[in-house]
């Protein structure tokens, strides 16, 4: 994906000077003179003092989810629509030597069979010379697409599917991180490979060096390591292990195609309307104005589903040869193979501090496997966490013959936090330091500092015990980790605001609503400037014939998409006082909108409904699309997110088992726009990241390279039974950023969990626990309990 | 393939199908019910759950034979022109959803469970819907909108 970060102090826009409120609410909130754009709304005040934004305005459209009436992309119904069933490699690696349709081609009902030419999401080899050439793309994992069918109902498609002949020239494979690294492991690419980007976005860093599978490294250095860590009085050094862990959205990838000789329809189950457009306009050579892309309602996609993939690239084609709808939908096991994952991570990690407990040295050394991709580096805690003069990372990654990785919530962040943040505690414990103290000492951004002072008081931390305290089998203990996320921005965010003059008012947008609930927030934000409650408002989303909506990704939607929302709103508001103001025998300057009526600011008497002065527009719609401006100046805040989790554990060192009893999150995303549905975000955050820790492992077989549990029934997620009691707290950190200063919770709910239940882990036993999933098998063993156990 | 009939929220159908289709497949396609959704195809997520003879079944691993006489009801079928089911209306309130795709079938298998157990304790409540995946993570507000459901039904 692309994303700019940018603020606007290079811009030469004519500035107004406002004053802003900057700062954390309870804490050091202030206002701030700051030059603004000329055109911008004036400044919200604090929350407090709003009537819909920052309100827990209950979901805009909850109606149509729970009566089932939401037609996400797998509902969708066009006239004479065909079925589509994609036939995936049987084998980890191989050459094609032939595909034989025929058969298939031949059955009743069968409308289209396409071969796939172009496999996205694999890594490209710098040199394709480097094989030979071939007429079919190198399956590189099993269930790489190959081929697929279209025909009148799924049950043909699917029986057609079997009937396409794949014949493959079998290759060595290997599909196991550490042995992908040996020196003769079976290459997966005969060369160097990089990840390429697509029109759609993504791509890995490229020319960095590469032996054999191994892809790397990539480096950051700041000041010198060597130094750091002879200044050091105590240093901490361990490895840690972490697994695969695939998205499992409910809703598998998928796409209703239907190519008409004017324009292409896609309704997609996807976080980027405008990405999928961008790549079918790519892959097909149409230009933009051709491509349409509707994603009224997704069931969830967690960072796997930008660009059309290889289905919606696929099932294009279908439509196209056909000249009928195609639909496309995964099944359960095509999406745990196939739509990517979250890398693994072997991390060496080194670091220490000098004896007033202040860091002078992280060295962190990363291996994962990103599969047949990259993307496995983690390093983005061990950077940007802590104030550290003397910081070297290096990254690599491994190729295996598994299906390539995909950005999953904060990708390399719970990995990264799972490691760093353990190192923490442990050389905290060496200094003789509390983990909190520790990090009030070396953590610079102030609002993990004020959240580890709400969490200190609210989780009773000061009530936690000496490590290994407990004297029976089942032994408590409470662990800390903290979150480090970074403000994206992304500039393709606009939207329209239109008054209609029967009073009802909409706002069109492209952006989608992934399930965060930005069509509640959009209304909110309309509702606000125009003084009427967010049910009055319609919210058009996800459909790239409206104003371009940004991708759902990085946690840049709200921070995004809201100050655009509010600009048009805004300018929406003076057009519609300006025409309804002579009819009303009121200047536009003197009327204010409130309550749902407009009203003069100096004569109190002078008031109408807003829908009968709306009857007074002098055209029947009054309409205004507004594009985001870049963040204005920063005043001086550090721009990232935070997040600070605390969590108490129990173990049953007999069994194995790990009980999560009780968490606490403390997060910021600048202003809050709706705690309701943040709460929500961060409840599924802290529960994903439990997941993560406890429970999730992709599983590849070593001797035949296949995944072993792809499913919900061995592949374990987690349920309502696993859930344990979560405590929310969200401050107001404004920020004085953009018309609205929303920011972004997604993926800082997630990244500390795991990280603080092993803090916890260490907390209950007095035994630090450096690998995930943390099974009871992997507890055992940790323990001493039985010896070793291999997945 | 043999006809077989339906009855489904009230309506009576005939359905050409061969008599192992699963239930989902024909309550999508012949009767474009689109409520209850295809997440894994094992049973094993609850996403598909709808009730057959007043007991919530996973439609998805539910052959269209097995259904015989008994009454079918989805999603669909709970709420009447007028007012949402009281579990529909308290999953509302609660805000007990994010992306809304577990909620078909989160909500059916609840009316189940409520049917069995008026008053569930929390254990009941989360031991019912075990095996109902929520991957946004939406477990506490679930549990809450059941319990209110719960309360709502033994008040009125």
């Amino acid at each position: 994906m692309l994303m700019k970060f940018v603020d606007d102090s290079k811009e030469n826009v004519p500035k107004r000077s406002e004053s802003l409120i900057v700062g954390i609410k309870g804490d050091d909130m202030h206002q701030a003179q700051v030059q603004i754009p000329t055109e911008e709304p004036p400044p919200l005040p604090e929350n407090d003092r709003l009537k819909a934004i920052g309100k827990r305005a209950t979901r805009w459209d909850g109606n149509l989810k729970v009566s089932g009436s939401g037609k996400y992309t797998a509902d969708i119904r066009l006239p004479g629509m065909l079925y589509a069933q994609m036939v995936d490699a049987t084998v980890p690696h191989a050459k094609v030597v032939s595909i034989d349709t025929t058969e298939a081609e031949k059955m009743p009902g069968v409308k289209a069979v396409h071969v796939v030419e172009h496999v996205l999401g694999n890594a490209q080899l710098r040199d394709p010379k480097q094989e030979l050439p071939s007429k079919y793309p190198i399956v590189r994992y099993a269930g790489q697409p190959v081929a697929a069918v279209a025909a009148v109902s799924p049950q043909l498609a699917r029986a057609a599917a079997l009937k396409v002949k794949v014949k493959y020239a079998p290759l060595p494979f290997v599909v196991d991180r550490d042995d992908a690294r040996k020196h003769d492991a079976p290459l997966v690419y005969p060369g160097p490979a990089d990840q390429a980007g697509t029109a759609g976005g993504g791509g890995g860093p490229k020319n960095v060096p590469q032996v054999g599978n191994v892809h790397g490294p990539a480096e950051h250095k700041v000041g010198y390591i060597d130094e750091g860590f002879s200044d050091a009085a105590e240093v901490v050094e361990a490895r840690y292990i972490t697994q695969v862990q695939t998205h499992s959205a409910l809703e598998t990838h998928g796409v209703v195609a239907d190519w008409k000789p004017d324009v292409l329809t896609v309704y997609a189950s996807t976080q980027g309307t405008s990405t999928v457009r961008d790549e079918l306009a790519y892959v097909f050579s149409l230009p933009k104005n051709k491509v349409r892309v509707i994603t009224e309602y997704m069931g969830g996609g967690f960072g796997a589903k930008f660009g059309a993939g290889n289905f919606g690239v696929v099932a294009t084609h279908l439509s196209k040869k056909a000249g009928a709808p195609v639909w496309l939908m995964l099944d359960r096991q095509q999406e745990h193979l196939s739509v990517g994952n979250r890398p693994d991570s072997d991390q060496s990690l080194k670091i220490g501090a000098k004896k007033d407990g202040t860091l002078s040295a992280i060295q962190l050394v990363s291996y994962g496997t990103a599969g047949c991709g990259t993307g496995a580096g983690c390093s983005g805690p061990a950077i940007n966490m802590y104030k550290c003069p003397n910081v070297h990372t290096q990254e690599y990654d491994v190729f295996i013959n598994g299906g390539p990785a995909a950005s999953f919530r904060a990708p390399g962040h719970p990995q990264g936090c799972f490691a760093l943040e353990q190192s923490i505690d442990e050389l905290a414990e060496k200094l003789g330091m509390d983990p909190l103290d520790f990090r009030d000492k070396n953590d610079e951004f102030e609002p993990r500092r004020v959240e580890r002072r709400i969490g200190r008081a609210k989780f009773g931390w000061d009530q936690r015990r000496k490590a290994g305290s407990d004297p029976g089998p089942v032994k408590r203990g409470m662990g800390v980790a903290q979150a480090v996320w970074y403000r994206i921005i992304h500039m393709d965010s606009a939207a329209e605001v239109r008054v209609h003059q029967d009073g009802s008012v909409e706002l069109m947008s492209g952006v989608q609503d992934i399930g965060g609930g930005i069509k509640t927030v959009l209304a909110q934000v309309v509702a606000e400037e125009f003084g009427l409650t967010p049910k009055d408002i319609s919210i058009r989303i996800g459909d790239t014939q409206y104003p371009s909506g940004p991708p759902s990704g990085g946690s840049c939607t709200t921070a995004s998409i809201t100050p655009a929302a509010r600009n048009a709103a805004y300018q929406a508001k003076l057009a519609f006082l300006r025409s309804v103001a002579p009819a009303l025998n009121v200047s536009s300057d003197d009327l204010v909108l409130q309550d749902g009526h407009v009203r003069s600011k100096s004569d109190s008497s002078k008031s109408w409904t807003f829908k009968r002065a709306a009857a007074k527009m002098r055209t029947s719609e009054i309409a205004a699309r507004a594009d985001r401006v870049p963040d204005y100046k920063n005043v001086g805040r550090r721009l990232n997110y935070g997040g600070v989790h605390f969590i108490e554990i129990s173990v049953d060192t007999e069994m194995g088992h790990i009980h999560v009893e009780r968490a606490l999150a403390v997060q910021d995303c600048g202003r809050p726009m709706n705690p309701l549905h943040l709460e929500s975000q961060i409840n599924g955050g802290v529960l994903q990241g439990i997941s993560y820790a406890l429970y999730e492992n992709r599983i590849l077989d070593k001797q035949k390279g296949l995944m072993v549990n792809p499913n919900f029934d061995f592949y374990k997620v987690i349920g309502a039974q696993e859930t344990p009691k979560i405590e929310i707290h969200v401050i107001e950190n404004y920020l004085g950023l953009s018309s609205t200063d929303a920011g972004g919770i997604g993926e800082p709910s997630t990244m500390a969990t795991a990280a603080a239940i092993a803090n916890a882990f260490y907390n209950a036993t007095g035994v630090r626990m450096r690998r995930t999933p943390m099974t009871p098998a992997a507890v055992l063993e940790t323990l001493g309990k039985v010896r070793s156990v291999t997945a | 393939m043999p006809d077989l009939k339906l009855t489904v929220n009230g309506i009576e159908a005939t359905v050409l199908a061969d008599p192992s289709t699963s239930l989902l497949s024909v309550l999508r396609k012949h009767f474009h019910l689109t409520g209850a959704k295809y997440a894994c195809g094992e049973g094993q997520c609850g996403a598909c759950t709808v009730m057959v003879g007043g007991e919530a079944v996973r439609s998805c691993v539910f052959p269209i034979h097995n259904v015989g006489q008994k009454y079918v009801e989805t999603i669909e079928g709970l709420a009447n022109s007028a007012h949402l089911h009281p579990i529909q209306q308290a999953f509302l309130d609660a805000s007990a959803f994010q992306c809304g795709f577990c909620t078909p079938g989160m909500i059916m298998a609840s009316v189940a469970l409520l049917d069995r157990n008026p008053a569930p304790s929390v254990e009941e409540i989360r031991a019912g819907l075990a095996g109902n995946v929520c991957r946004c993570g939406t477990y506490s507000r679930i549990v809450k909108a059941v319990q209110s459901a719960a309360k709502a039904g033994r008040n009125a």
